[in-house]
This record gives C-alpha cells, sequence and structure tokens, in this order.
C-alpha cells in the first residue's frame, strides 16, 4: 500500500536528520571550546606585540633620522616588481563563508596588484587557500599547511624565514598580509596588511624619552625586525585560528537548530500520515463489515 | 620607589611585578644591574639568568635572547623564550644538554657549519635551564666551564 511506503519513508528522513544534528551538535561543541582556547592564545600573544610595536616606534624614531643608505634592508622602500602576499586559510571547511571570504579578499587583492608590478605570487598558509589558488593555477612561493589549531612560534618561523630571505635576495619587493581578524565571535573580518618593507607603528611618544642603545639603535634594528615580521604572522595566524573555531561553531549551531526544525516539521507531517493511514484503514474495515452486513 | 617588571614572550606573559628592588639582566655584552630611577635603556639580550629581587623574595629565571627596556621605572623584557626557575623541566634539558653535546662530540662529523652552530646554542640554551633551576630547586650548579 502506497500509504504506509510513505509513511515509513518519512520516519526514515526524520532518523537521518536527527543523526545529522547529532553529528553538528557534537561540532559546535568541539569548535566551542577550541574556540575558548584559541582566543585565550591570541590574547596571551598580546601584550608581547603591544611592548614590540612600542619598542620599535622609538627605535625607528632614530632609523628614519639616519641616512637612507644605511637604513635596514628590511625598512627600506624600493619600486616594486615582484608582489607577494602571505594568505592565511584554515585547513578545514564547515566553517561558514569563512574560507571563501578570505579567498574572495585574497584574489581581488593579487588581481589589483597584477596590472601594477610584473609578477604576483603567494605564500599560502591552510588548505582551503592553496587549494583555491592552486585551482587558479596562481603561482605559489612556498605553501604551509596542517599548522594545528593553536600554532605555536615554531610554526610561524619558516613562512617569515622564506619571506625575509626573498626580500633580503631582492626577489620579492614588497609583501602583504592577509587574514581572517577575529572581531567577535559573530564576526570575522578579512584583513589585508603589509609586513614588509616594515612600516614602523605609529610611535607610541617616540623619542620623547632619551635612550640609552646597547650596543647601537643600528645593531638592536637588526636583530628587532625579524622579530617583528615574525611576530605579526603569529599574531594573524593565533586570530586566524580563533576565527576558524568561532566561524565554525556558529555554522555548526546554524545547521543543528535547521536540523532540529526540520525534525519538528517532519514529525508533523509523519503524524498526520500516519493517522490518515489508520483512518484509511478503519474506514476499509468498516467498509468491509458493512458489505459482509448487506 | 621600586620597579615595575614585565617579562613576556610571543606566546604569554611570564613574569609581572610592580615590586622589585634589584634585577640582573644577561645583556648581550654582558650582565647589568638596573636600580630604580635607572637611566632610559634599550638592550638586546643573550642567554642567561634573569635574578629578580622582591621584597622577601628572589626569583630566578632563565632568559633565552630579546630585548630590554627601562623608561620611567618600568622594565620590560620581550623575551624570544623564558621560563621561571619553577617552570624549568631539569629532565628535559639535562637531555637536550647531553644530546647537544653528543652531537658537538663529533658524531655528526662533517656537519654542516649552521648544524654545529645550532647544537651550540642548543647546548648553550640547555645550560642556562640547568644553571637556574639549580641554583633554585636543588643542589650544584653546573658550572661554566662545562659550557660547551
Amino acid at each position: 500500500m502506497a500509504g504506509a511506503g510513505a509513511v515509513r519513508a518519512i520516519r526514515d528522513r526524520i532518523r537521518s536528520v536527527e543523526s545529522t544534528s547529532k553529528v553538528t551538535k557534537a561540532m559546535e561543541l568541539v569548535a566551542a571550546s577550541k574556540m575558548r582556547r584559541a582566543q585565550d592564545r591570541a590574547l596571551s600573544s598580546r601584550p608581547y606585540a603591544d611592548q614590540m610595536r612600542s619598542v620599535l616606534a622609538q627605535l625607528a624614531g632614530y632609523a628614519a633620522s639616519a641616512d637612507p643608505d644605511t637604513l635596514h634592508p628590511l625598512l627600506r622602500q624600493r619600486p616594486v616588481r615582484h608582489f607577494a602576499f602571505i594568505h592565511i586559510t584554515a585547513d578545514r571547511g564547515l566553517a561558514g563563508g569563512l574560507n571563501a571570504n578570505m579567498n574572495r579578499a585574497g584574489a581581488v587583492l593579487a588581481l589589483e596588484h597584477q596590472p601594477r608590478v610584473e609578477r604576483v605570487s603567494v605564500v599560502t598558509v591552510g588548505r582551503k587557500g592553496r587549494d583555491f589558488f592552486r585551482r587558479a593555477g596562481f603561482p605559489s612561493l612556498a605553501e604551509f599547511t596542517e599548522l594545528g589549531d593553536y600554532p605555536g612560534m615554531d610554526k610561524i618561523l619558516p613562512i617569515a624565514r622564506i619571506v625575509m630571505d626573498d626580500y633580503m635576495r631582492g626577489e620579492i619587493d614588497q609583501v602583504y598580509l592577509g587574514y581572517q581578524r577575529f572581531v567577535n565571535t559573530a564576526v570575522q573580518r578579512p584583513t589585508l596588511r603589509q609586513v614588509l618593507p616594515v612600516t614602523a607603528p605609529e610611535g607610541a611618544a617616540a623619542g620623547s624619552v632619551d635612550f640609552l642603545f646597547e650596543p647601537s639603535p643600528e645593531r638592536l634594528l637588526e636583530t628587532l625586525l625579524p622579530r617583528y615580521v615574525e611576530m605579526q604572522i603569529l599574531e594573524a595566524v593565533l586570530d586566524a585560528a580563533a576565527s576558524e573555531q568561532s566561524a565554525r561553531m556558529v555554522a555548526m549551531r546554524a545547521a543543528t537548530d535547521a536540523a532540529q526544525e526540520m525534525v519538528a516539521d517532519l514529525t508533523l507531517t509523519y503524524n498526520k500520515a500516519r493517522q490518515e493511514l489508520i483512518t484509511n484503514e478503519l474506514l476499509d474495515i468498516v467498509g468491509g463489515v458493512a458489505a459482509l452486513d448487506s | 620607589m621600586p620597579l615595575s617588571l614585565t617579562v613576556v614572550t610571543a606566546e604569554r606573559t611570564v613574569l609581572q611585578r610592580d615590586d622589585v628592588l634589584r634585577l640582573i639582566v644577561p645583556a648581550a655584552d654582558g650582565q647589568i644591574t638596573i636600580l630604580p630611577s635607572h637611566t632610559a635603556l634599550m638592550s638586546s639580550l643573550g642567554f642567561g639568568e634573569l635574578t629578580v629581587v622582591c621584597p622577601g623574595e628572589t626569583i630566578g629565571m632563565a632568559v633565552l635572547g630579546g630585548f630590554l627596556q627601562v623608561a620611567n621605572d618600568r622594565v620590560t623584557v620581550l623575551a624570544d623564550a623564558a621560563e621561571r626557575a619553577d617552570e624549568i623541566n631539569e629532565e628535559r634539558a639535562d637531555a637536550a644538554r647531553d644530546r647537544a653535546q653528543r652531537r658537538l662530540a663529533g658524531q655528526y662529523a662533517g656537519a654542516e657549519a649552521l648544524n654545529v652552530l645550532r647544537a651550540r646554542l642548543a647546548a648553550e640554551r640547555a645550560l642556562v635551564r640547568l644553571r637556574v633551576r639549580r641554583r633554585y630547586h636543588g643542589t650544584g650548579v653546573p658550572s661554566l666551564r662545562e659550557r660547551a
């Protein structure tokens, strides 16, 4: 009987949606706990970043007054022939529009620069961005994946090394950094900023204190600048990690809510169909009895 | 007026005190002592012990490279790595030293200069950690002669 088949089909569908919602619920909970840790990590690196910015602002004041020829190479502006950018995405999806939005921002950045320079290439961090630029056949300087949920400085150093080495050798002339900045749990914003040449942070009262430099401002810059670049990349990667978990948590919560709504709707339909089936069967029996009686 | 001190690494804030009387830092060219009203200073740091003297308490730390900024009785240490004596894992540091010294002893004969440098730095780091750990917890500070 067609009615019974339809009822069974609805019941199976309810089961399948229910089990999907269990999976998305579990993913939501996992993402929520990872998000907290990722946020803590991002926050606990902030004092270092702030302090380093203020130190660099102080030092850069002295560097700016120096002869441009003796300026540290990482600070020196030069005509841009080869533009590169570090593109940070997640390794995994199921995070709403997070990766797609980042990839779009990266593509726009690349297309904007292409007419103005001889070459544009990308350093991808994360599988989603790597796959995106590979599919587009875009030239890549390096690819990094599997930094983990809570990346540390050890994962950042090779990335920083590559761009700084290429920059010092004159193979690339400008480097940008693109990542999903963590604004809050609901909002992540694709953010692009220049990392090379280093633009000194706006001076927190630069030059207001007469510092004694040990060994010398130039030597200090020499050690500080690479660390500043590393720190900026670390900050971006930590922010991107917090963004990834937040976006996934929100996406999975939406999926769970949608699944539960669907289960409620289907249950209603199922009950209606089941009642109809019973009514029909009763009518058949009653009809049969009436036929026998007559 | 006491000094206020902040020791941070890229990953965390290691120490934050507002009652520091005296502080000995491993600057790149040797140890320097910082007392209240010290002149404004920026310096790079080497590998070594950071000694923080507070009222009734002396805190020892291993600092492995970084920067120091002193201004208006506020001292900031931007360390590449820093650990308080009580956080240092002695067995791990011991093992790291042994490993580095074995490497230096020529098990990797004909190794690249870079690798030799790397092993030497690893040995140095391990020794700093051991020295700090043993000075504050347990006995027997490894001598400087043990240095690779």
